[in-house]
Parts: structure tokens; sequence; C-alpha cells
């Protein structure tokens, strides 16, 4: 964001309050908008059109790591000190088949973590910066930021539709 | 759009007492911020577990694995019954979070936190097993791969390996799950307490700046969903492994293919009942009738009669193969079961899991709490039994007669069994005092959205 934009975020009661005027904004040409919500709504994700997350190429990887980290590691260890025990074969892939799926687990969902971690975008010290506690209650949430000669318009939009609150953001910097 | 759930009825509602999202919030928080007299009670009973833990592991610790029973024949005994047991427990965590996620059962949202929560609990205290059967537990770094001085690697064609990767992936892989799907709630928390508290220093950190947007939404819902994909397999492939520790050796009444479908139905059982016997005293003391209601009862009672005729399927199978079999060794361990030295655990068994849950084909007695809440008690005690009678009787009466020999369990291994449900149960009412027990954020996307209210000329337009 560029530091000439003006920011200004609207707290709504109602959902559909809050989905008209993202629909509004959008057909207006704003396209800088986030909006807040206490739960995942789809009709707000629906409204500001989401493509799919790059999350599942994070939980892909992973999953792919840890299966050859898995099959990698058991072939290695048994091929490292050639044993034979109970006239098993020294690869007795059957049986390494389950270390690595549970590698394959585990490296899965601990890249899915850091995956999300890194596309919303937290830790996130900013949290305090324009917000309204009640995003996380019961009220849902628009902010929308825009060059100053375009500011008042996209403010007209939101107090058409008859926010609860109403705060201003000089600094334009509380994108999600 | 707005019409759509204006129409709902009472009856389809998840939660028709619930009217708003604020009011979510008010009664699930007022949890956080009051204790009272029974919490008071609960954890001292707790801790005194603890300390009973304390005392006895500590007391093996100095003196040695022989104040336990575990002797030959008998090398397994209390503490892997409770092992497997609490394995078991931690099941149905995964199961109401994940499998019923995918599954789009409705009802899960106001339990599946409070389950989650018991599963790592669950899978904290069976883990301390393994270290107390090992008695000399400074030594259990051995368990993981390293390269020792020796540069020896772990048998990974044992199922006891095995269950090292399973048990400490699953262990991951559920606190991640029941992290990960916290923090939007504890953002709220974070909200309403007041500034300048621990609280509110505790919350900031813990929900790492949370704010709801509808990019954080979007990910982490894309994450929770593949997050659930992931445990699905891994829940049924935990108790599955457990069940090879067995299965996989040629002990006759475990060398069984069922093994593995049996202890995973079991695990659900199992757990499902654990989950109602402390869903039920937290619903009364915290007055959260409204959220918990006799619906979701019913649901999980309905699972737990599922699970619990597989189970016992698997038993009269068991029976049956055995016989079946023609082997005697097979048929000697079957008969000493029920009329044994060990009958009267057997018997135990087979009432508390085959012929009591029977009882939940009433509707009636699905839709009584009491009723629930005692049933689901016959339950525990009787898969811990369960456990024990596999374990116990099969190696008391292996090949050969001339080994046979009967195990007793010892005063430490009684004070360790019961000290770890103190501990348990330390971990678990900690958590009722200081994260969420219900999730805030799921339980308001099943109910109807907040609309504008109709203005006059929307009126007259229709």
């Amino acid at each position: 964001m560029s530091t000439a934009r003006k920011g200004v975020l609207a707290s709504f009661e109602y959902l559909d309050s809050t989905v008209d005027s993202i629909k509004q904004l959008k057909a207006q040409g704003f396209d800088e908008i986030t909006a807040f919500a206490p739960f995942p709504e789809h009709h707000i994700e629906h409204a500001l059109g989401y493509g799919n997350s790059p999350v599942r190429l994070f939980t892909l990887v992973g999953g792919l790591t840890g299966m050859a980290t898995g099959l990698a590691f058991t072939t290695f260890t048994a091929m490292d000190w050639p044993l034979v025990t109970g006239g098993k074969p020294i690869l007795s892939i059957p049986a390494f088949v389950i270390p690595t799926f549970e590698m394959t687990i585990l490296f899965g969902a601990l890249f899915t973590v850091v995956g999300v971690f890194w596309n919303m975008r937290i830790p996130d010290i900013r949290s305090q910066v324009v917000y309204d506690p009640e995003f996380s209650s019961g009220r849902f949430g628009v902010y929308v930021t825009a060059a100053p000669e375009r500011f008042d318009e996209a403010r007209q939009i939101l107090e058409a539709h008859a926010p609860a609150r109403l705060q201003d953001d000089p600094e334009a910097e509380a994108h999600g | 759009m707005a019409t759509a759930t204006d129409n709902v009825d009472r009856g389809a509602a998840t939660h028709p007492d619930v009217r708003s999202y604020t009011e979510v919030n008010t009664d699930i928080l007022a949890m956080l911020s009051r204790p009272g007299k029974w919490w008071w009670i609960l954890l001292g009973l707790s801790v005194a577990g603890i300390g009973l833990l304390a005392f006895s592991w500590g007391n093996q610790l100095i003196n040695g694995i022989g104040l336990s029973g575990l002797n030959t024949p008998v090398g397994w005994g209390a503490y892997i019954t409770t092992f497997v047991f609490w394995v078991g427990i931690a099941h149905s965590g995964t199961l109401i979070s994940a499998i019923l996620f995918l599954f789009r059962a409705r009802w899960r949202q106001s339990i599946y936190r409070a389950a989650e929560a018991m599963t790592v609990f669950a899978v904290m205290t069976a883990g301390l097993y393994p270290l107390i059967h090992l008695g000399r537990a400074w030594h259990a770094y051995w368990l993981f791969p390293y390269a020792n001085q020796r540069m020896l690697w772990p048998n990974f064609r044992s199922p006891l390996v095995w269950d090292v990767f399973a048990v400490t992936t699953y262990f991951t892989v559920s606190s991640l799950f029941f992290l990960l799907g916290l923090i939007p709630d504890i953002a709220a928390a974070r909200d309403q307490s007041k500034p300048g508290t621990l609280r509110k220093t505790f919350y900031t950190l813990t929900s790492f700046g949370w704010r709801g947007t509808d990019r954080q939404w979007h990910h982490f819902g894309k994450a929770y969903l593949f997050l659930a994909a992931l445990a699905t397999p891994l829940v049924l492939s935990v108790h599955s492994v457990v069940s090879w520790d067995f299965a996989m050796s040629i002990v006759p009444g475990w060398h069984a293919t069922i093994f593995a479908p049996y202890f995973v139905a079991g695990a659900i059982f199992s757990g499902v009942a654990m989950v109602i016997t402390l869903m039920i005293p937290i619903r009364k003391i915290f007055g959260l009738e409204k959220y918990l209601t006799v619906r979701h009862f019913d649901a999980m009672a309905k699972l737990i009669l599922v699970t619990g005729l597989i189970v016992f399927y698997a038993y009269l199978n068991e029976f049956f193969m055995a016989w079946y079999s023609g082997e005697d060794p097979e048929r000697r361990v079957f008969w000493e079961r029920l009329f044994g030295h060990y009958w009267w655990a057997t018997w135990i068994m087979l009432i508390c899991n085959g012929i009591v849950p029977i009882m939940l084909w009433f509707k009636r007695v699905r839709h009584s709490i009491a009723a629930l809440f005692v049933l689901t008690i016959f339950v525990n005690i009787g898969m811990w039994f369960e456990r024990y009678v596999i374990i116990v009787t099969s190696l008391s009466t292996e090949y050969i007669p001339f080994a046979w020999g009967v195990y007793r369990p010892s005063v430490t291994e009684m004070g360790i069994v019961v000290g770890t449900f103190g501990w348990f149960f330390f971990w678990f009412l900690l958590f009722i005092r200081l994260l969420p027990p219900v999730a805030l954020a799921e339980l308001k996307e099943v109910l109807p959205p907040p609309m504008r209210p109709k203005s006059k000329q929307e009126e007259v337009a229709r």
C-alpha cells in the first residue's frame, strides 16, 4: 500500500449488510477490501471471490517429503547394518510401509501448519491497529482502502449500509 | 438470501435455544472465569492422584521394577493394559473432530473441542506408560532411531518400533489440530479479557495476532480440512499398530487378523464413552444445557452402540475362531478366559461391553443423561478389563504348561494406574479454565446468521 492511501473500517451487525456493501464496493471498482468475521462465512468469501488456497501445496509437498524420508530412512538403516532377524529379508518393504506412512502424515501435518501460518500472515503484531473486538464475538467488518480522491466515495458506500461503528485509518495498514 | 434461514423450524436447528453470536461468547467464556467449588474439589483430587503417581513411580525407579507384579511368564501387565486403555480413549477426539468433520456431522460442534483436548491429554497419559514399564526410564531414548556408539539402528520390522512412530505422530498431529483450531477462539477470549491482566497477555501471545480476516479464514478453513484428511487415516492406523504389538506375535489369543479393526472399534467405543462421562459433569457444573442438548448425547450414544456391537461381534468371533482353528493352545487360552483363573475379568468385560450397551437400543436410555452417565462408566471399566484380559490371560497360559503362571498387580502398579487418572484430570481441569472448552467459531457457523430487519418498503414490495 502506498502511504498516500487512506482506510476505513465498518462494523456491521448483519450479514446481508456486510455482503451487500462488499458487492457494492467491488462494483464501484474498490478492490482493496478486507472482511472480518467471527467464523468462516462463505457468503463473504464468495463476494470477495476466492480461488484455491496455496496451503494445499504445502500439505502435498510435506506428505511426499515425509514419505520419501520414511522410505529412505528405513531402507538406509536396514542396509547400514544388514542383520537378518526373524528370517525376514533385509529390505522388508511391507514392514517399512508402516513407519513410512506415519512419517507421511507427520510431515504433511507439520508442513500444513507452517503453510497456514505463512499464508494467514501470523504471528502478526499489528492485530490491534484498526480492529473491533466485536469481530471475534458477533460482528462482521469491512475494511477498505482507497486513494484520497476516491476515499469519500468508499466511505459513503459503507455508511449507506448502516454500520454499527465506523473507524478511520489514516495509515491504511490494516489489510490482512 | 435473507429468507434462507428465516423459516428454519426449531427441530432442525442444532442449538434451538441459542439466539445470538454474542450470547455464545458470553456463555462459553464465562466458564473461564468462574471456577466454582466443584472445580477446586476435583483439582484437589487430581493433584492427590499425581502425588500418588509420583510416590509410586519414584519408589519403583529407586527400588526397581521388581516392585511390580511383572515376572515370567506374564511380562506385560497393568502398565501395558493401561497404556492401551489411554491410547484407546484418545481415539474418539480425533474421530469426532476429524472424521465427523469430513462427514459434515453438524452435531459435533459443541463437543469436539473438549474431545480433542481429551485426546491430547489421554496420549500424554498413555505416553507415560512405556516409560514406567521400561523400569529404567532414563534409557527411554533408546526407543528412538538415532546413531548410537555402535551405529546400531532400531529394527523397523518390529511392531514396537512402529508403535513409537505411530504414537508420537499421533500426539504431534492431534496437538497441532487441537492448537490450530483454538487460535480463533483464543482470539475471542483475548478480545473479551480486561487489558493489563495476565490472561490478556497469555491470550494475546497464544492467538498469534489472529483478527478473523477473510484471508485468515480462507486459509484456516483449507488447512483444517487437510489436517482432518491427514488425521483420519492416522487415527485408524494408530490403534491398528497398537493391536499389531500383539497380533504380530505368535502368542495364543493374540495372533489374529481381526485385531486391527477390533481394536479400532474398541478404541472409539471407549473414547466416546469417556467423552460422555466427562461432558455430563461439565454440562451440569457450567450450565451448558443450551449447547449440549439431548440430541448431542443421543448421537454419541448411537456411536457407542454401533462400535459396541462391532466389539461384541469381535469377542464372539474370537471364541469361535479359537474353537474352529482346532489348535489346542488357542482353545486352551479361550477356555481359561471364561472359566480359568481370570474368569471374573472376562465376565466383567463381556457384561460391561457386550450386554450393558444393548440398553442403548432404547431411545429412553439414550435420552436420559443420568442413564448415559452410569452406562458409560460401565463401558470405561469394561474396556480397561478387555485389555487386561487380552494381555494377561494370553501370557499366563502360553504353549508350554510347565511355564504357565499367574500374575497379580502389585500395590505399586495399582498406585500408578490410579495416579495417572489424576494426571489426566489435572490437565483436563486446567484446560476448561484456561482455553475456550467449546468451539465458539464453529458453533456460530451452525447458528442462523443475523439479517437486517425488513424495511417497510421491502415488505410492501413482497
